[in-house]
């Protein structure tokens, strides 16, 4: 637009021609900070659900701690963590994690509350074992509130895995910080665009996995 | 060892944690092998802590519970309950399964291979009168009272001898309800479990109890026997006032024809003369004849008409209720108050057998 010898159209598809390849790093870089974070924010939540469903009293202690993490700044959290691992990947996984466990417990705890306590009878009246009955009827009826707590985890680190950028990562994110630094609409377009369509490509993508993982949920409407 | 009992509660307890009162108090009770016991009684009476007790579902606080004379308590619980039916009022399916696979159930726990299963599924499927399409489908696809039959299939899949079942047709609606409590009745007559049946509809009790036991708050046994008894000889007030009115009725529903009461009545051949037929109304003090043609009931024709035409000429009406060999002293008295004649014919396969009037049902009724 108005900046020094840049050009002054919106989007500058020469400079994506020969950016492609960083492009698709910072994909990887996106999709693999992503997939990271949820996945180990998945195992913790799941360790701390089963904790929380066994005991319950412990719930609401975990779900304070998680709710207090939730709310922290990510800027703030990322520049909290710098002293103590550095500027680095850890820091974003840590922060980015911390994010996903609030959401992803609640939904764990209430997908297996959401099991009707005639089902639990009856299985425990067919001769189920706790064990048995908690992997192949508690898990499975909660599948469907699961994966929407890891839709919605994973939608809101997609968004947030941009503001790494800080730490010198950010996926697309880079592009979004470079542009602002620089003025240049092309590169904070291709951010901002990409971002969007990870995130809701990522998004369609559970819903699938969610139909298809629980065919009777979509008959019983 | 026949004569032991397949299930016995002996001074069985429980008291639930913050409770001060126990849910049961002192519970004995024997059943015998193959017999169905209906368990009834006011909410709070502590039947289905009773039949939970069983199963161990409800674990009691103290006393003993045999199974084919086993400790209940010696077996894990989860084998335990593989040997045991059970069929709760909410049902139960598991949603994320199939019917088939529902069925299937304890089967595949124990290990039966696929195909045995398979077998044995659509085995049950007939048994219990649901539609071969139905397996395929998920619980949701089914309507209450095709979820309950599916429910008794899964409880009876492993051919397990004793079943349990807590109000399981409480649910669906009293047409339904009547159908599957007849069902049950003859499935019952035909796999002969051991059944301990809880329920809080009365006429469901005596209906499929062999025996009833009929429990006050804090599970005391008010008296336990067979229906038949119970109706003619309710052990206190609590159990006459349970069992509420229409006493009579109800025993009625429980008493078979008695083929001895049967009176001939003025039933006559159509080759009968006037004079005769005459002569046999007024021997019976009616205005109507009843004509036989060699035994087959024909109907019955007004008294009046008897000199217009020989008998055989006569159009003869039908009787509109008919009872069979087979029928209780209460469907006899349906018969008798809807019928124009005022009586109970008794048909078998077209012959003639004979009649019940008012005052031969109220004899069946004294004996």
């Amino acid at each position: 637009m108005m900046v020094l010898g840049q050009t002054s159209q919106l989007v500058d598809w020469d400079w994506i021609g020969r950016n492609i390849d960083q492009i698709a790093d910072r994909t990887w870089q996106h999709l693999s900070l992503t997939a990271v974070s949820v996945g180990i924010g998945l195992v913790i939540s799941l360790a701390l659900a089963i904790v929380a469903l066994r005991w319950r009293w412990s719930y609401t202690p975990i779900t304070w701690v998680t709710g207090l993490l939730y709310t922290i700044p990510s800027l703030a959290l990322f520049a909290l963590l710098v002293p103590v691992v550095g500027l680095n990947a850890t820091n974003a996984v840590i922060a980015l994690t911390s994010y996903t466990l609030l959401i992803i417990i609640r939904n764990l705890v209430a997908g297996i509350d959401s099991v009707p306590d005639a089902v639990l009878e009856a299985a425990d009246g067919m001769g189920y074992t706790r064990r048995a009955r908690f992997w192949r009827m508690e898990v499975p009826l909660a599948l469907p509130v699961i994966i929407a707590g890891l839709r919605i985890a994973t939608v809101t680190t997609v968004g947030l895995v941009t503001v790494t950028a800080v730490l010198g990562l950010g996926g697309y994110g880079y592009f979004i910080l470079r542009g602002l630094n620089t003025f240049f609409w092309t590169q904070i377009l291709v951010g901002v665009v990409l971002s969007v369509a990870l995130a809701t490509v990522l998004d369609i993508g559970f819903l699938v996995m969610q139909r298809a993982l629980s065919p009777w949920a979509r008959r019983a409407r | 060892m026949a004569g032991d009992p397949m299930i016995r509660l002996e001074n069985v307890k429980k008291v639930f944690p913050g409770s001060s009162r126990a849910a049961v108090t002192d519970l004995s009770l024997d059943i015998g092998r193959g017999e169905c016991v209906t368990l009834i009684g006011p909410s709070g009476c502590g039947k289905t802590t009773t039949l939970k007790m069983i199963n161990r579902i409800i674990e009691p606080t103290s006393g003993r519970i045999e199974i084919d004379g086993r400790d209940a308590m010696a077996i894990p619980a989860h084998e335990l309950r593989r040997s045991i039916g059970y069929v709760i009022q909410q049902i139960g399916l598991f949603p994320h399964r199939t019917i088939a696979q529902n069925i299937g159930t304890v089967p595949a726990l124990v290990g039966w291979d696929q195909a045995r299963i398979d077998e044995r599924v659509a085995e049950l499927v007939e048994i219990v009168g649901l539609d071969a399409e139905m397996m395929a489908r998920y619980p949701s696809e089914l309507s209450g009272g095709q979820q309950q039959r599916a429910g008794v299939a899964r409880a009876l899949a492993a051919d397990p001898p004793v079943l349990l079942m807590d109000e399981p047709f409480g649910a669906v609606d009293p047409i339904v309800r009547k159908r599957l409590q007849h069902e049950f009745h003859d499935l019952q007559g035909r796999l002969g479990k051991t059944v301990v049946f809880v329920t809080h509809d009365v006429d469901e009790a005596i209906l499929l109890g062999d025996r009833m036991a009929i429990l006050n708050i804090g599970g005391i046994i008010e008296q336990y026997d067979i229906p038949e008894k119970i109706l003619a000889e309710p052990a206190s007030d609590f159990v006459e006032r349970f069992l509420g009115g229409e006493r009579g009725l109800k025993r009625l529903a429980l008493l078979p024809i008695n083929e001895a009461d049967l009176e001939h009545g003025p039933f006559v051949d159509v080759s009968t003369t006037p004079a005769e037929a005459h002569r046999v109304m007024e021997q019976h003090g009616v205005d109507w004849l009843g004509l036989l043609d060699d035994e087959r009931l024909l109907g019955w024709v007004d008294g009046d008409l008897v000199d217009s035409k020989p008998l055989r000429d006569l159009d003869p009406r039908p009787f509109l209720v008919t009872l069979d060999t087979e029928s209780t002293l209460r469907s006899a008295l349906d018969a008798v108050v809807t019928s124009h004649a005022r009586v109970a014919v008794v048909v078998d396969d077209g012959i003639y057998r004979g009649m019940l009037d008012l005052e031969s049902i109220a004899e069946g009724i004294t004996e």
